[in-house]
């Protein structure tokens, strides 16, 4: 394939993002024969060392240097790609916070087809790429076909693919701040002001070994009474998805995922909790996963070890009783 | 200010079991209840709470046919001023920069201030919004969770990043923003309020009205196409416990206190 793969590196603190590796696989899935450029938008000292840490994992290494992008800012980040992206490439973007914002719209600004939130490949035939995606939080998955013969942006799911750890690339590192600042930095119609760090809840469930975790399933929030008493009777930490925050019934500093805590317990008990990969993504460190939901259908039952088909409103209270005898 | 709301009927998934049918070539539709896609249902509150603070009005816009119509109307009933169908047979299997194509040209009528789409719907693909206002070049933010009005040409909007942090930018009208849930909490809609308008009229606008190319959307403009539906084999999966409800807590009791589930 004469497509050029580039992976768009997220970075923090001089440090880049566990899917920057992740997206090496990813394009050698897609293509074997793939070399896989890395772009690294960032300043100074910070941009430097994620480029050298990376230089040995990729066959080249963009970057482009600049003080505008101390924080990254998709808008401007979007114009600069555009301006340094060969025609009809496969880019590869990670389907996070970040990529998100950048990725539908740089695929209109390069022509190229866009295939969001890609979590396996199939090969390419013809100029077509058979791709994996899922749908309905993960109750369904779907293959698609992808014409990528203008190109193509794709966000990959994060943690879909293995980091290629084997730093087999011997690459270098290109300068390309030249050519992304030609006509300067893009005046921002979206200025960024300040990030404001979430706030912290009386209970930090980072730290709990054990986590009694409760999601739409539990229907209303009188219900949640029982999810309490069970955590209590357990001496765990009550956490919770996100319908929980959103519904105000309990606080974000409880919410579990990718958009709140990680959260790497002993034991995790999933109650009434589907398992969409946002919340799977924010539980680490390979707890012993319980998972009990109503639906045998819910995907987080493919990544519990231990699952029961109930009815929560039914069964918590049950076990609840159960274990306040047991303790006398 | 004058707002457009891009919204999308969907299955309702805490309502429903979502199947693939017999030959995988859709999920299984019999029974399953639909509503307004939830995003979208936030992106519409958020839109009617803005125009009570500083006046304009809301229109609701989907992409769809009759049976499209109803979420138009569940959201007028909300308190949307007014519902567009963009509805032709041409646009039938749009992919997502079909769709975007399609509502761009309906965008282009008017001088909408602020175009809202919900962060993602069914598909979990989050790309109408982002793809929009690359096509109208306008400014964009993802996943907002946070609006307020500076005045009639900026507003200020957070946006959900990592780690329940917000990252909180200025931007200028007119822009295009996709709402995360949790922005606000959508007002209840009852049957009354659909009554009240179940008789309207929801103006229907066709490739035609829109001047749309018709081999630039639908089918045969797409380049993503979904071929099937199936469910992953992913292994074994969680070790199903059985039995009686009392022989179930029995064997989670043992497991909770060989791994240091019950202190």
């Amino acid at each position: 394939m004469a497509q050029q793969a580039f992976a768009y590196i997220i970075h923090k603190d001089g440090v880049p993002d566990d899917t920057a590796l992740e997206l090496i696989s990813a394009a050698r899935k897609l293509d074997p024969d793939a070399s896989v450029a890395a772009v690294i938008a960032g300043v100074g000292a910070e941009l430097d060392a994620v480029c050298s840490e990376l230089v040995s994992s990729f066959s080249e290494v963009w970057k482009i240097d600049n003080q505008g992008l101390a924080y990254v800012n998709a808008e401007v980040v979007r114009s600069l790609l555009v301006r340094i992206l060969p025609k009809d490439s496969i880019v590869l973007v990670p389907h996070e916070h970040f990529g998100m914002d950048l990725a539908p719209g740089l695929s209109i600004k390069l022509d190229a087809a866009y295939l969001p939130d890609a979590v396996d490949f199939e090969g390419v035939e013809d100029g077509k790429l058979k791709a994996v995606r899922e749908e309905y939080t993960g109750q369904v998955s779907t293959h698609i076909h992808c014409d990528i013969s203008q190109g193509v942006v794709i966000t990959v799911r994060p943690g879909s693919f293995k980091a290629d750890e084997s730093k087999s690339a011997a690459g270098k590192i290109v300068d390309k701040t030249a050519e992304a600042m030609e006509g300067g930095l893009p005046a921002g119609a979206r200025r960024f002001l300040e990030v404001v760090e979430a706030e912290v809840g009386d209970v930090d469930i980072t730290k709990s070994d054990v986590l009694v975790s409760v999601g739409r399933g539990i229907e209303d929030e009188d219900n949640l009474e029982i999810i309490i008493d069970l955590a209590e009777a357990m001496g765990a930490d009550v956490s919770c998805s996100r319908p929980i925050v959103d519904a105000k019934w309990l606080e974000k500093s409880r919410q579990v995922g990718t958009s709140g805590q990680t959260v790497k317990p002993k034991v995790y008990m999933a109650l009434g909790i589907s398992g969409a990969f946002q919340h799977v993504g924010g539980i680490k460190g390979a707890p012993f996963i319980i998972a009990i939901n109503k639906n045998p259908k819910a995907p987080i039952f493919q990544v519990a070890d231990v699952g029961i088909v109930d009815d929560i409103l039914d069964f918590i209270p049950e076990l609840t009783d159960r274990i306040n005898e047991m303790k006398g | 200010m004058e707002i457009l709301v891009c919204i999308k009927r969907a299955p309702d998934t805490s309502e429903n079991e979502i199947e693939v049918n017999r030959d995988g070539t859709d999920i299984e539709r019999d029974d399953l209840v639909y509503s307004v896609n939830e995003w979208d249902n936030y992106a519409v509150e958020e839109a009617i709470q803005i125009r009570d603070k500083v006046g304009g009005s809301v229109t609701v816009v989907t992409v769809g046919d009759e049976d499209d119509e109803e979420v138009i109307r569940r959201e007028m009933a909300m308190g949307a001023d007014h519902g567009i169908l963009l509805s032709d047979e041409t646009f039938k299997g749009s992919d997502g920069r079909g769709i975007s194509a399609i509502l761009k040209a309906e965008v282009e009528k008017k001088n909408y201030d602020l175009i809202l789409t919900g962060a993602q719907a069914d598909d979990g693909a989050g790309q109408i919004g982002g793809m929009l206002a690359a096509m109208l070049d306008r400014p964009y933010a993802s996943l907002v969770n946070f609006i307020e009005v500076i005045d009639d040409k900026k507003i200020k909007v957070g946006r959900e990043i990592a780690g329940g942090n917000q990252e909180m930018n200025e931007i200028d009208l007119p822009c295009v923003l996709s709402i995360q849930t949790g922005i606000n909490e959508p007002r209840y809609v009852g049957i009354r309020g659909i009554r009240k308008v179940a008789s309207l009229e929801i103006p229907v606008h066709t490739a035609g009205d829109l001047g749309i190319a018709p081999d630039s959307v639908g089918d045969s403009g797409a380049r993503t196409k979904r071929l099937d539906y199936f469910v992953p084999d992913l292994g074994e999966g969680a070790e199903i416990l059985e039995g009686s409800t009392e022989e179930i807590i029995d064997k989670l009791l043992e497991l909770l206190k060989a791994k240091g589930g019950i202190k």
